[in-house]
């Protein structure tokens, strides 16, 4: 049986919107069929609501559809030499997924990658989007400029909603030159607490450091590896990672990955391909006080296997097993701390059980409720995705 | 009618303002409130001078449990609320009017926490902008936005507005280096959202309230990104015989892949008068002028500024000027920066906001020209050039009602303009009272009504800054 529903417009996806009486659950690629809590509704997809818009080298942006591929965006990028600047995850590793990853699910699930730490996040990049909201109304947002302060900043709403607060049929994302070289510097088996140290040290030096991230032992090497990146002009990249590995002589920084060997640990470390296998593992990701990544990874002790730190600290991926008594463990042990987790991918039943999003205060709940109603007052779009209820 | 209409005040408030003025001072302690007519006085206007509002009280908490008091308060007694850093806006978003209370948090003005192993500062909303950096200077880091008026602008206006400056092309505007917030809301309960953390969870209310021009809640604490300061920077002045030449090279920097950390243009008539008050060695037989600067090592700078010029000699430039020295380079900031003020030293102004596509800046040009002599008015220009963000200085004669009129309708003709060229109304100012009865050019009243009820969720009651941002409608605001 399949009901899946997909305008071939815009237009056409406010109509089917109006005319709805029953939830949609948006598909895009179906390339992250585990994010979130589990799916309900009748299918809605951008599968039909495809094309760049337009792609202006000069400008530094790019518009497209929702459901364009992300590779068809890639291939436009590099042929000016261009990149989104935010890195974003393939989550085909991660989800075992086929298919492509859309703009809409980029946008939708907001997951930066490694070049965070100076490039930003996804709703730092995304300078405009348009959407369907749940009255069936097509309603812009933001716009093509780098700099906009007209209105309320919807666009920012729209990153990271799970898709709850509306269909987006199309986004304009800022860009950046690609870097023609990068080199990366590897520290070998620091342990937490001097790795933290030593991703400080790069990150507040003047050299441009857009990737700091540390790998346990165990995943791929038999001792942890800490990881800094510079891009940009060659003679540049050279000069900074030579002083980089001056600054860092003390933490035994000696040499560097380039070219080829250095994109494809950062592919790996944006994909959190290292925490793929086993399949059945639940994994996590929690944005944190960089210099609380130790006290995290001691909190979590043995719950947590398989762990990464990225930007500098404030990002850990880890896996555990897929149980209630795991994630309530992983809520104990980083509840204390200033940050929050968020579980990416576990089995269904875990993920209807267990919060996937931090749970929320009374206050900010308050607030969540008020903003999906505002936009969707039938809870037309992914209900209770992000949280039971809304 | 030319005016922008303020609506009328409540007359209800109005007879009972001894009676709130007397309660507040109950309420509150004595350096707090202000409610003698000359001390209301100083908070009439901001930088849009042209109107003028004598507020029925001011509060200048010291604290975020006073400002909860004050909205208490004010809940109770059902006043307006205009939140107030240190009225530098120039879009009026802290005009205030005869039935609303001023809260000003120019008091709450301390750096909190200073954290450079994660990279952020915990300052009070009434801090300074520039306080920032140069608390944390010392230590080779610097707070980004640098709005021209960074040494007065206070960190909570910068985020009501989501400030920018002339170096966003790099490090972005204020949501981009904004990581969390203390946030006062309607009924007086404090929120805090984001923190230390880089990205905050569950919806992004952060974003909302960065931008929010104080209608959302009043900001009394921030998180705020401190990022290492390069190893150097150099500006280099192009001096071109076309606006054409200019705008052309801008867009070709970029299309080569060249990101320089600030791109800002001045016409003929910016760089004359500022030149006259700064003194900063501009060229001033030219016709348009960009400030190029570039950051990093001294080789890093040389290789990128070599790529530039050839890009500029390229697009026919004439004058090359290199800085030779931080003093030079910090005059040419000066100049830059200066330039608003030296305006205001000739001649009243009014100074628009837009954002454009940068591929569109030739024709906006031509078009402000025009635009502008249709009125019989001068414009000098001077903007962020990287990123679109136009700032035509229409210059007028505030005493001469007829000429204010003219300064306000070619300033609308302009922003309209921004519009149709696929850009937006204000890029970094905010739309205050300015700019309020044009949001309907750029967006169509399902979207506004869309915003209006977002709004509506933090400020059930519209107190907060009302008749502001959004046209007014029949509904008292």
């Amino acid at each position: 049986m399949n009901n899946t529903l997909s305008p071939a417009d815009e237009r056409e996806a406010a109509e089917i919107v109006r005319a709805a009486q029953a939830p949609f659950d948006i598909v895009g690629g179906a390339t992250r069929p585990g994010l979130g809590r589990p799916r309900q509704g009748d299918p809605l997809s951008s599968a039909k609501l495809t094309g760049i818009v337009f792609h202006e080298p000069a400008e530094m942006t790019l518009r497209a559809r929702a459901g364009t591929p992300l590779a068809e965006v890639e291939a436009s990028l590099a042929k000016a030499g261009q990149m989104l600047p935010f890195e974003p995850l393939d989550p085909r590793a991660l989800f075992a997924s086929s298919g492509e990853p859309t703009v809409g699910g980029l946008v939708a699930t907001a997951i930066p990658g490694p070049r965070r730490v100076s490039a930003g996040a996804v709703r730092d990049n995304v300078l405009g989007v348009r959407l369907v909201n749940g009255r069936g109304e097509i309603v812009s947002a933001g716009g093509r400029v780098m700099k906009n302060v007209t209105g309320l900043d919807l666009v920012k709403l729209m990153c990271g909603a799970q898709g709850t607060l509306g269909l987006i049929t199309e986004a304009t994302f800022k860009l950046l030159p690609a870097p023609p070289a990068e080199a990366t510097v590897v520290i070998r088996r620091l342990d937490d607490a001097r790795a933290v140290e030593a991703m400080a040290r790069a990150l507040s030096s003047p050299h441009g450091v857009s990737g700091a991230a540390t790998i346990h032992a165990g995943m791929g090497r038999e001792f942890p590896r800490t990881l800094l990146r510079v891009e940009g002009f060659p003679e540049s990249v050279t000069y900074r990672a030579e002083r980089l590995i001056a600054l860092l002589a003390d933490f035994g920084a000696k040499h560097a990955l380039e070219g080829e060997d250095s994109k494809r640990i950062w592919r790996s470390i944006r994909d959190g391909a290292f925490l793929a296998e086993p399949r059945e593992r639940a994994v996590w990701r929690a944005s944190l006080k960089p210099s609380d990544a130790p006290a995290a990874l001691a909190a979590l002790g043995e719950t947590a296997r398989a762990a990464l730190m990225d930007h500098g600290g404030g990002c850990l991926w880890f896996s555990t097993d897929p149980t209630p008594a795991a994630a309530t463990a992983v809520r104990a042990a980083l509840g204390r701390l200033n940050g929050h987790v968020h579980l990416i991918r576990a089995p269904e039943d875990l993920r209807a059980h267990a919060d996937v999003f931090p749970p929320l205060s009374q206050a900010l709940a308050r607030l969540t409720r008020g903003v999906k109603a505002s936009f969707d007052p039938e809870g037309r779009f992914n209900p209770g995705r992000m949280y039971a209820e809304i | 009618m030319s005016q922008i209409a303020f609506p009328t005040p409540d007359p209800a408030i109005l007879a009972r303002a001894d009676a709130i003025r007397t309660a507040l001072r109950a309420l509150l302690p004595r350096e707090c409130v202000v409610t003698d007519e000359a001390g209301r006085r100083a908070f009439e206007t901001d930088a849009l001078t042209a109107y003028r509002r004598l507020p029925l009280a001011v509060i200048l908490p010291r604290t975020t449990e006073e400002v909860a008091t004050a909205l208490r308060f004010c809940r109770e007694q059902g006043v307006n609320i205009v939140p107030r850093g240190a009225g530098t806006s120039l879009a009026g978003g802290a005009v205030p009017q005869e039935d609303a209370i001023v809260i000003g948090l120019s008091k709450m003005n301390r750096v909190l926490e200073i954290n450079y192993a994660d990279r952020y500062a915990r300052v009070e909303a009434g801090v300074t902008n520039l306080a920032i950096s140069e608390a944390v200077g010392e230590k080779g880091f610097f707070y980004a936005p640098d709005p021209s008026s960074q040494l007065a602008c206070t960190i909570g206006g910068n985020i009501a507005m989501n400030s920018g400056g002339a170096h966003c092309l790099k490090y972005g505007v204020t949501s981009n280096n904004l990581m969390g917030v203390r946030l006062v809301m309607f009924d007086g309960d404090i929120l805090d959202l984001g923190g230390p953390a880089l990205d905050a969870d569950g919806l992004d209310f952060l974003g909302l309230v960065c931008g929010g021009e104080g209608q959302l809640g009043i900001v009394t604490e921030a998180y705020v990104r401190i990022l290492p300061l390069a190893e150097g920077a150099r500006p280099v002045l192009f001096g071109f015989d076309s606006a054409e030449d200019a705008s052309r090279c801008v867009a070709a920097v970029i299309g080569a892949g060249i990101v320089p950390v600030a791109m800002e243009y001045m016409d003929r008539l910016a760089i004359e008068i500022t030149e006259n008050f700064a003194h900063a060695g501009y060229p001033l037989d030219v016709e348009a002028m960009l400030i190029i600067e570039s950051e990093g090592s001294a080789p890093e700078i040389e290789a990128e500024q070599k790529r530039i010029l050839d890009i500029a000699r390229a697009h026919n430039v004439r004058v090359v000027k290199e800085s030779m020295s931080a003093m030079e380079s910090a005059q040419i900031w000066k100049g830059r920066k200066s330039a608003f003020g030296a305006t205001g030293r000739i001649a009243d102004y009014i100074c628009m906001d837009g954002t454009v596509p940068t591929g569109q800046l030739p024709e906006a040009l031509r078009r402000v020209a025009k635009i502008c002599a249709d009125e019989g008015l001068r414009v000098a220009n001077v903007f962020h050039a990287g990123d679109g963000n136009m700032h035509p200085l229409i210059l007028y004669n505030m005493n001469d009602p007829a000429e204010q009129e003219k300064a306000e309708r070619a300033g609308a003709r302009v922003l309209e303009m921004s519009v149709e060229l696929g850009g937006c109304l204000t890029g970094e100012h905010g739309v205050g009272v300015e700019k309020r009865d044009l949001m309907s050019k750029q967006y169509t009243p399902q979207e506004l009504a869309q915003q209006k009820s977002v709004r509506a969720v933090f400020d059930p009651d519209g107190r907060f800054n009302p008749a502001k941002v959004f046209p007014l409608t029949g509904r008292a605001a």
